[in-house]
């Protein structure tokens, strides 16, 4: 039977995130052909919904407030819960982001639903869907299915294919008024201290770096190999604890949970601990000194060598890869 | 102040994963307060040292959480509660633990309840937001940083690597991000007093609740390992030749870059 499902889009900078174009390939897939609603938040947002429509959104409800410049539990609640309201929906699926994860629990206490979090793939469709998720940050997986009406899942951003963008297509958008009220956070500033602007969770290539990076400084190559690549640059725990870097970029079962299209650990031994937060990437390139390091067991490609020698090397080589291409 | 912390016993980081019987083995497994819990504890003692009140822990558990119980009593917490609710139900999703514990918290006077973002095990994250609504106090997720003056709250929260300074008030319930502070390892007068300090257990029938009252919304029918991945090729050569065909290798044979 073809079900309504409706999709929490979200915006980084005035652009739709990847992760919502996955979310919409999700609910179409629950969908089975039914409709599939995408709900856009924010102060100023209707310039991008036309994009909603070129990756298989149905319709968008548009619900804009100047107290949703900043995402707050509380206004996106509100705002969410209108919009179900309307709609009455089969299902919700929200992307597994900082947003995702903080907003969709409340929701779903609040719709009396169950919630599966972190979804990386969906086997079957409609009614006989049942979602695969990471258990124990990646070591093991479980499926699950919901009996509670709404169903409700998060997608973990990177996992699920979005549907090929159709240019040009359009759809009919709509707007909610809803009056946003009793804030009890205030969102006073935002500081942004993630790094060449890719976010971690979302980025297609990571380059991570452990205790053979040796000081804050020795992280700077690695910067420069991930933005040649597009990509963002995270560590090992060991790293962090050694403060090279910030406890946001940690990569592990405490930590981040990636899984990139390409991975490159420099420096990193390979922790069991670690291994949890990124051995599910697609391919893995290891850099270490130490032959016998237990990143290049889980490495589809290993380099044995000092990272300081390697990587400067990589980063030349890609120059001229760009450069012939 | 009314202090409480959210603790789950959780698999030790360093344990592999092995399934006997369609279910995770945890014979023989090192168990630990969930790495995340441990930050909430710590910030909950350094809140009450420094604004008074008690701080109480709370574990939905077997027999065996006890042990985890009286580390956090070893790091300073004052007293603490375990509910069993092992012999009353299979399974418990994340909505049957955040309803257990607002169960028991909804009569008591609830100024602060710390919890970590996400245990380590099932990995939702969804038990804080949800406990915070079914009581209807707020929430803030992931914190790196908590300011308590009177009952105004300034709170730093880590979104994907940004930070973000936030003012709310009580009552509150705040989860615990890495960075938040440093966990101290409870010292030995510590461990003694924490074997004195009261430990309240319960079960759902003490909580006016019923199996049907806590009913998972969400099952779990399989668990399952993913194949181990296989070493792949060491390069070789010099390291100049090896950075050469790596990058030609991630170009033409992956397809990453």
């Amino acid at each position: 039977m073809s079900k309504k499902v409706v999709v929490l889009a979200e915006t980084r900078d005035n652009s739709l995130r990847n992760v919502s174009f996955e979310a919409i390939g999700a609910a179409k897939t629950i969908s089975e052909g039914g409709e599939v609603v995408v709900a856009l938040f924010g102060s100023d947002v209707s310039a991008v919904a036309d994009e909603l429509f070129e990756y298989g959104a149905d319709r968008v409800v548009i619900v804009e407030h100047p107290h949703l410049k900043y995402y707050t539990a509380d206004g996106y609640n509100q705002a969410f819960l209108a919009v179900v309201e309307q709609e009455n929906p089969d299902a919700i699926v929200f992307g597994h982001t900082a947003l995702g994860k903080d907003l969709s629990p409340k929701v779903a206490s609040r719709l009396d639903t169950g919630l599966i979090s972190d979804v990386t793939s969906i086997e079957g469709s409609g009614d006989s869907a049942e979602f695969i998720r990471p258990i124990y940050s990646g070591k093991a997986f479980e499926r699950v299915v919901s009996d509670s009406k709404p169903l409700f899942i998060t997608v973990r951003p990177n996992n699920i294919a979005p549907l090929d963008q159709q240019v040009g297509k359009g759809g009919s958008t709509e707007k909610l008024t809803v009056d946003i009220t009793n804030l009890r956070t205030i969102v006073e500033n935002v500081v942004r201290k993630a790094t060449d602007g890719v976010d971690l969770s979302e980025a297609k290539v990571v380059v991570a770096g452990g205790r053979g990076v040796k000081s804050s400084e020795g992280f700077e190559p690695l910067h420069e190999l991930a933005k040649l690549l597009g990509g963002a640059v995270g560590a090992s725990r060991g790293a962090c604890d050694a403060d090279y870097c910030d406890y946001s970029l940690q990569i592990g079962q405490t930590g981040k949970v990636v899984t990139p299209d390409l991975y490159i650990a420099a420096g990193i031994s390979g922790a069991i601990q670690h291994l949890a937060g990124m051995s599910n990437s697609k391919i893995i390139v290891a850099i270490n000194k130490d032959p016998e390091a237990n990143i290049f067991k889980v490495a589809d490609y290993g380099i044995v060598g000092d990272l300081f020698d390697v990587v400067p090397l990589l980063i030349e080589e890609i120059k001229a890869l760009k450069i012939n291409a | 102040m009314n202090i409480y912390v959210l603790v789950k016993r959780t698999f030790d980081t360093e344990e592999k994963i092995v399934i006997s019987g369609g279910s995770i083995q945890e014979d023989g497994a090192e168990f630990i307060i969930n790495p995340y819990d441990e930050y909430a504890i710590e910030e909950a003692i350094k809140v009450r040292d420094s604004a008074g009140g008690e701080v109480t822990v709370i574990t939905i558990g077997n027999d065996e959480s006890e042990k985890q119980l009286r580390t956090a009593l070893a790091m300073g917490a004052d007293k603490a509660v375990l509910i069993n609710a092992e012999e009353d139900v299979e399974a418990l999703d994340q909505f049957s633990v955040a309803k257990i514990l607002s169960e028991y918290l909804k009569d008591k006077e609830v100024d602060l309840i710390f919890g970590g973002n996400v245990a380590i095990d099932g990995g939702s994250g969804q038990v804080g937001p949800r406990l915070a609504e079914l009581l209807g106090i707020n929430y803030v997720t992931t914190i790196t940083s908590f300011e308590l003056s009177g009952t105004d709250v300034k709170i730093v929260r880590d979104v994907e690597g940004d930070s973000e300074e936030l003012t709310t008030s009580l009552p509150l319930l705040v989860t615990a991000q890495q960075g938040l502070n440093e966990p101290r390892y409870p010292s030995l007068p510590g461990i003694m007093k924490a074997k004195k300090k009261p430990l309240e257990e319960l079960e759902l029938d003490d909580l006016d609740l019923d199996e049907d009252d806590v009913e998972p919304k969400i099952k779990t029918v399989e668990v399952f390992l993913t194949a181990e991945k296989q070493a792949g090729r060491v390069l070789e050569g010099e390291i100049a030749e090896q950075a050469k065909e790596l990058i030609s290798l991630l170009h033409s044979e992956a397809k990453v870059i």
